[in-house]
């Protein structure tokens, strides 16, 4: 089992939003987390990419066989685990370009691999960018800065086409976009999908689900999974509302 | 009644300094200026100007004034690129090294001379008695006053009109252990003319010792300057500088200033424009750390109208370092059409770290666009997480945040070889290696 997460807790600001979540997800599956706003899908995204402001109180993440809450965020990300945000952080002064390589090299070099200098990730860049029909003109400018919505989720699927994850969380990846962003999205992440990845997939809604069809969808209430299913579970979430599972979780 | 003499730490090599000078009008200039610092000496906390820096320590010291004392050419070199052609001009200890300095990239008519030359020539006499002393008053304080005293050797520039000197002009200040140097430069940029000047202050050893400029600019109608001005001093050092430039009609003057150095250091700008349509533009970035303290006080005087100033500070400050940043911008009554705009921006390092900032703008006419700011702040949290998130390291996405914050500034920088030194300060601060 990749990642198996047992009787999940986590607070915020002293509120506990995760209240005994069960997961587990294994190589080469995608899973879709839905759920009602407050329901706790980001602070499950947050909490695995070890954000310092969620607190786990009780319970364990098992990664590849280690306990993943020990590990820095850092040392998560160079042993494989990849948050797309929610909302990306723009980094000013910061190219593109010159982030991505560093975060390269870093992963390299924990994996003893060799590392790239500028014009050899130039031409890597490059390939990648393809996946997200990124143009070039986006690696030389600051971090997300300025960047449209659609620009900021794509970038973000360019981060995780170029780092190579092995579980990729992608947090509400779908919100904000027009239908042509959603589907140049959607297509990089099936591109990036295989045998050795797992995603996790957090929205609200169901059309990503459209484009990126899960293997299994959990349906998260009041801090835990109250129901679980096959993709056809999010098509009669989207005809019923979540009030259905909401009574569920009471 | 008997006037009291007093004495100070300078009065015998002043005095020594000054029978070597053979031209009347400088004697003049640097005997009332040595008097009005033996009346006055260095200013103190209690002056408004200074009341954050108190230069108390430099008072304590007794410097030599060792002009020409032996120098190791080579390792002096090692400090500058040789790959980039430059006009440039190597000063040691008050004296200029004619070993290290090349002037074979001037064009026709453009001149580089030691100032008391300059006043003993002449075509330059005029130019130079018209403006040294004049956008910086000897009697400004204690050390513009100690500057004027004692200049001996000096440099002037001139840019002749309508001429273009293609390759920067460096001027690099090296002083050594237990000296203090008075580097002094009068530039005057005739009509037309385009120019860009570097200043470096460098250093040699981590020694302590007293760097006391004055930088005198005189633009005249449509003449162009860029102005860059790197302070890398050695960390117990303690520099002082004065840089004053005089816009005429439509001339542009661009600096950055850059500040990495010294253990206490003070830098004055101070922008007169004399005419109509002219525009500057003021930048800096200081990033300290430790037990450094670094002062900039600016003064932008808008007394003419259609005049357009610029000016953007960025602080980093690490340590128990200590940051001052006062900037001054007058628009005065008949100055309509002004267009002036000051931010001051400083990110803190440590829960030691400090920064005093004061931007101030003084308008007395309401036809003009004018704006100010100042922020104190630290990393972003969230975007420190989001590198993390990353796979960077704590310490490298700290740099590369802190790099980021800087980056405005440096970016500014068009030599090469000055903006790789200053990525790897900025990046390096933390010896994280990476190469941008």
């Amino acid at each position: 089992m990749l990642l198996e997460i047992k009787d999940l807790h986590a607070v915020i600001d002293g509120k506990e939003i995760l209240k005994g979540l069960n997961l587990q997800v294994d190589k080469g599956e995608v899973h879709a987390i839905m759920g009602p706003n407050g329901s706790g899908k980001s602070t499950l995204a947050k909490v695995l990419a070890g954000h310092p402001s969620y607190e786990v109180t009780k319970g364990e993440v098992v990664y590849e066989g280690t306990n993943l809450l020990e590990l820095d965020p850092d040392e998560r990300a160079r042993n494989g685990v990849f948050l797309a945000f929610q909302y990306p952080v723009e980094v000013p002064g910061v190219s593109n370009a010159q982030f991505l390589r560093l975060a390269y090299n870093e992963k390299m070099k924990h994996l003893g691999e060799e590392e790239l200098d500028p014009l050899e990730f130039n031409d890597l860049l490059k390939e990648r960018a393809k996946i997200v029909e990124m143009d070039k003109s986006f690696f030389n400018r600051s971090v997300n800065e300025g960047f449209s919505g659609g620009e900021k989720k794509r970038n973000e699927i360019l981060q995780m086409a170029v780092l190579q994850p092995k579980l990729a969380v992608l947090d509400e990846t779908d919100s904000g976009l027009d239908i042509d962003a959603l589907r140049i999205v959607a297509e990089g992440v099936n591109k990036l999908r295989n045998a050795d990845k797992a995603i996790i997939l957090v929205t609200h809604y169901q059309r990503l689900l459209n484009y990126v069809e899960p293997d299994f969808v959990h349906v998260l209430a009041n801090g835990k999974i109250v129901k679980e299913g096959g993709k056809e579970l999010a098509l009669e979430l989207e005809e019923k509302g979540y009030d259905w599972v909401k009574a569920a979780s009471k | 009644m008997q006037k009291v003499v007093k004495e100070t730490n300078y009065g015998a090599a002043f005095r020594e300094n000054l029978a070597r000078e053979e031209n009347a009008w400088l004697k003049y200039l640097r005997e009332n200026a040595f008097e009005f610092f033996t009346e006055n000496g260095f200013p103190t906390v209690k002056n408004e100007e200074w009341k954050y820096t108190n230069v108390a320590p430099i008072e304590r010291e007794i410097f030599e004034i060792t002009n020409g004392r032996a120098v190791d050419a080579e390792k002096i070199s090692e400090l500058f690129s040789k790959t980039e052609s430059e006009n440039r001009v190597v000063f040691v200890n008050n004296k200029l090294n004619q070993e290290l300095t090349n002037l074979s990239n001037l064009p026709e008519g453009a001149k580089i001379l030691n100032l008391n030359k300059a006043i003993q020539d002449e075509i330059f006499s005029q130019i130079v008695r018209k403006n040294l002393g004049k956008s910086v008053n000897a009697e400004a304080n204690g050390f513009t006053a100690l500057n004027t005293a004692f200049i001996e050797e000096g440099v002037f520039i001139f840019v002749p009109k309508n001429t273009k000197i293609e390759t920067p002009i460096h001027l690099i200040f090296i002083t050594d252990e237990n000296t203090a140097s008075f580097p002094r430069v009068l530039l005057v940029a005739e009509r037309g003319s385009e120019a860009m000047l570097i200043e470096s202050y460098l250093r040699t050893a981590e020694t302590k010792y007293l760097t006391d400029s004055v930088i005198e600019i005189v633009l005249e109608d449509d003449a162009k300057l860029k102005h860059l001005r790197v302070q890398r001093e050695s960390h117990n050092a303690f520099h002082v500088g004065t840089t004053a430039a005089n816009l005429n009609r439509a001339s542009v003057y661009d600096s950055t200033n850059i500040t990495l150095g010294a253990r206490l250091s003070r830098h004055d700008v101070l922008v007169k424009f004399n005419a109509e349509g002219a525009e500057c533009f003021v930048d800096g970035l200081y990033m300290i750390a430790e037990e450094q303290h670094a002062d900039t006080h600016s003064v932008i005087d808008h007394a003419l109208p259609n005049c357009l100033s610029h000016q953007t500070y960025k602080g980093i400050v690490d340590g128990k370092a200590r940051a001052v940043f006062n900037g001054k911008v007058f628009v005065r009554e008949n100055a309509s059409g002004t267009d002036a705009q000051q931010s001051n921006k400083n990110l803190l390092l440590s829960n030691d770290a400090r920064v005093d900032t004061k931007p101030q703008l003084e308008i007395f006419n309401d036809d003009v666009k004018c704006a100010h700011g100042a922020t104190v702040g630290q990393l972003e949290e969230e975007e420190l997480f989001y590198l993390l998130s990353r796979g960077l390291n704590e310490q490298l996405a700290r740099n590369l945040l802190t790099y980021g914050f800087a980056e405005e500034i440096i970016n500014k920088i068009e030599i090469e070889s000055i903006k790789k030194q200053l990525d790897e300060a900025v990046l390096n601060r933390l010896n994280a290696n990476l190469e941008i």
